[in-house]
């Protein structure tokens, strides 16, 4: 049955060839059986899941079925869950049992999925790698000596390992697409607004957005039509109608204008994962697409930017966490000073620690010139290019990662080497995009990833190509030998 | 730019977190290297250039002025071990 995608196991569900209680407990099972190995689970919730298994066979028996009724799914530890423990992979939130549920989650309760558990991600999504969690590294699938990639590194690894059929990401500056792309999965950053953020633990709001990971291009769409909504209780959710994203899979791409830039495939590639990229490009041309060459000028100016504007409003969505009212607190504080300071430097771990810094530089008073301002404004051109492009093309295609998976600790003196990382993904946030990765070929054994880009709420036309790709290609089927 | 001991003591104090005098001197060098990265934004000319404040350019959405939520305090404050009738308990702050 792991094997299976979201819309066969969906028809199983219908058919009664299994209950969802047999499907929940064989999911349990492969966690409890891999998941210490590949640490991919933080919370393995597995009352709650086989009473929402149970609960899910009631509603089918009865005729109310919905496309995720009685499915099993993972959610990343970021978005608040009721009673059960949300970490965002930090000692600061270690005890925090959140009193309301994300919205993200109550759509997905809604349409009768069953949440079998909370993923391990980087600490407050910070990272790229799954390093920095304070529940430990998150290791890849495809070779456990090498990173999942972060920061939904644990939703990704866990699809990978197909410990679920599906899982939720959020994605500030990559952390969906890349891990996606690290561990051979399909996974969707939405354009900012479509997807609620109330409940999902904010790192740099301006940025943040949640989305879907899955085997299949068809499985996102399946959960991005439950996980897009209007939510009133988030400020910057649009107030758009949701199309029906399966609806327009199976369209035909022939005469589709695919926009190559110039920068993505300049020297910093590794020159393998260009050729399994440029391979499927040909594919998309097999297809009926057209490729054109583009530029994005100003696309050296993306991760500058993103390490001005990220930490910033980092350091000011982090304030939060003073050690009074919820999470940790430091044993026997002398003063209400020594209460907040050493709250936040005993819980809040190295690269957190460094981003709240960086952000209250930028932020500070002489600074915020020079480097804020400056940066929203390279925002500005950093758009304006995808703007001009756009008009040309009717999606952007590229590599998601400059290289594949790298092995532990392999960057972990250098935060910089760390950031460029998401260098072909860090400009999509930035412009408030939509963008995914999908398998492309294998490197060694391990996972690259294509990057799809789109206009604002195009995810259709992404999840269209995508699926169009998968279907004349087998690498979002090839499953890691260690988890067969 | 150069981040001297005091600075990074005194964005420590800001920032309001503990960090060890033994550990300033990496803290020092890797900001340095992430502030030589978003330096790089100098190389812009930005001088006819609005700043970019939201992706779709939209304003902030205010609700209406009513009352939406229903009184949780004891539902919050039983995530804290240190409440007392109904307030949050810190180390005293007035001599």
């Amino acid at each position: 049955m792991h094997n299976m995608s979201i819309a066969q196991l969906n028809e199983g569900l219908r058919l009664k060839a299994f209950s969802s209680r047999e499907l929940t407990e064989h999911f349990l099972c492969r966690i409890s059986t891999l998941n210490p190995e590949i640490n991919a689970l933080i919370t393995i919730a597995e009352d709650s899941a086989l009473k929402e298994a149970d609960e899910a066979d009631r509603s089918i028996q009865n005729g109310a079925m919905t496309d995720l009724c009685g499915i099993p799914i993972l959610h990343k530890d970021i978005f608040c869950t009721e009673g059960i423990l949300t970490t965002c992979g930090s000692r600061m939130l270690s005890n925090f049992v959140p009193p309301y549920t994300a919205t993200v989650v109550k759509n997905f309760k809604e349409m009768g999925a069953v949440m079998l558990g909370k993923t391990n991600m980087d600490e407050f999504a910070m990272g790229s790698s799954n390093e920095t969690s304070y529940y430990g590294a998150v290791k890849n699938p495809w070779n456990t000596r090498k990173v999942p990639g972060g920061s939904s590194g644990g939703s990704a690894a866990a699809v990978a390992a197909r410990l679920a059929p599906g899982a939720t990401g959020t994605d500030t500056g990559g952390s969906i697409r890349q891990p996606a792309a690290l561990c051979g999965v399909s996974g969707l950053k939405p354009t900012y607004g479509r997807v609620s953020r109330w409940g999902m633990i904010a790192f740099a709001s301006s940025l943040d957005q949640g989305g879907p990971i899955a085997r299949t291009a068809e499985d996102c769409a399946i959960l991005l039509n439950c996980m897009a909504s209007y939510d009133p209780r988030d400020s910057t959710s649009v107030n758009q109608a949701v199309p029906n994203y399966v609806a327009s899979l199976n369209d035909s791409i022939k005469g589709l204008k695919v926009g190559l830039p110039k920068e993505y495939f300049s020297s910093g590639l590794n020159a393998e994962v260009e050729r399994a990229v440029r391979g499927a490009l040909n594919n998309l041309v097999d297809l009926g697409a057209e490729l054109v060459e583009i530029n994005l000028p100003n696309s050296h100016l993306s991760v500058p930017a993103y390490y001005v504007i990220a930490p910033a409003e980092a350091s000011a969505n982090l304030s939060r966490f003073d050690g009074v009212r919820y999470g940790y607190r430091c044993d026997d504080p002398v003063d209400l000073n020594d209460l907040y300071c050493r709250t936040r430097g005993e819980a809040f771990g190295e690269e957190v620690q460094r981003r709240i810094l960086i952000g209250t530089y930028c932020l500070s008073a002489g600074y915020y010139d020079a480097y804020y301002l400056k940066a929203q404004k390279a925002r500005q051109l950093i758009q304006r290019d995808f703007a001009a492009s756009l008009e040309k093309v009717d999606l952007i295609a590229g590599p998601t990662c400059p290289s594949p998976a790298f092995e532990f600790g392999s960057k972990g003196g250098d935060p910089v080497a760390m950031y460029l990382e998401d260098i072909y993904t860090i400009a999509t946030n930035l412009a408030g995009l939509p963008g995914m990765s999908i398998p492309c070929g294998l490197i060694g054994g391990d996972p690259v990833g294509l990057q799809l880009i789109g206009n604002y709420f195009e995810e259709s036309k992404i999840l269209n190509v995508a699926h169009q790709f998968q279907n004349i290609t087998n690498w979002h089927n090839v499953l890691p030998l260690s988890v067969s | 730019m150069t981040l001297s001991t005091e600075d990074i003591e005194k964005l420590a104090v800001l920032s309001r977190i503990q960090i060890e005098t033994s550990s300033i001197g990496s803290i020092s060098e890797r900001l340095h290297s992430v502030l030589d990265l978003v330096n790089q934004l100098g190389e812009a000319d930005t001088s006819m250039v609005e700043p970019m404040a939201h992706p779709l350019n939209a304003i902030q959405r205010a609700r209406d002025d009513g009352i939406t939520e229903t009184d949780m305090r004891e539902r919050f404050q039983s995530l804290s071990q240190h409440t007392h009738d109904g307030l949050y308990l810190v180390p005293k702050v007035i001599d």
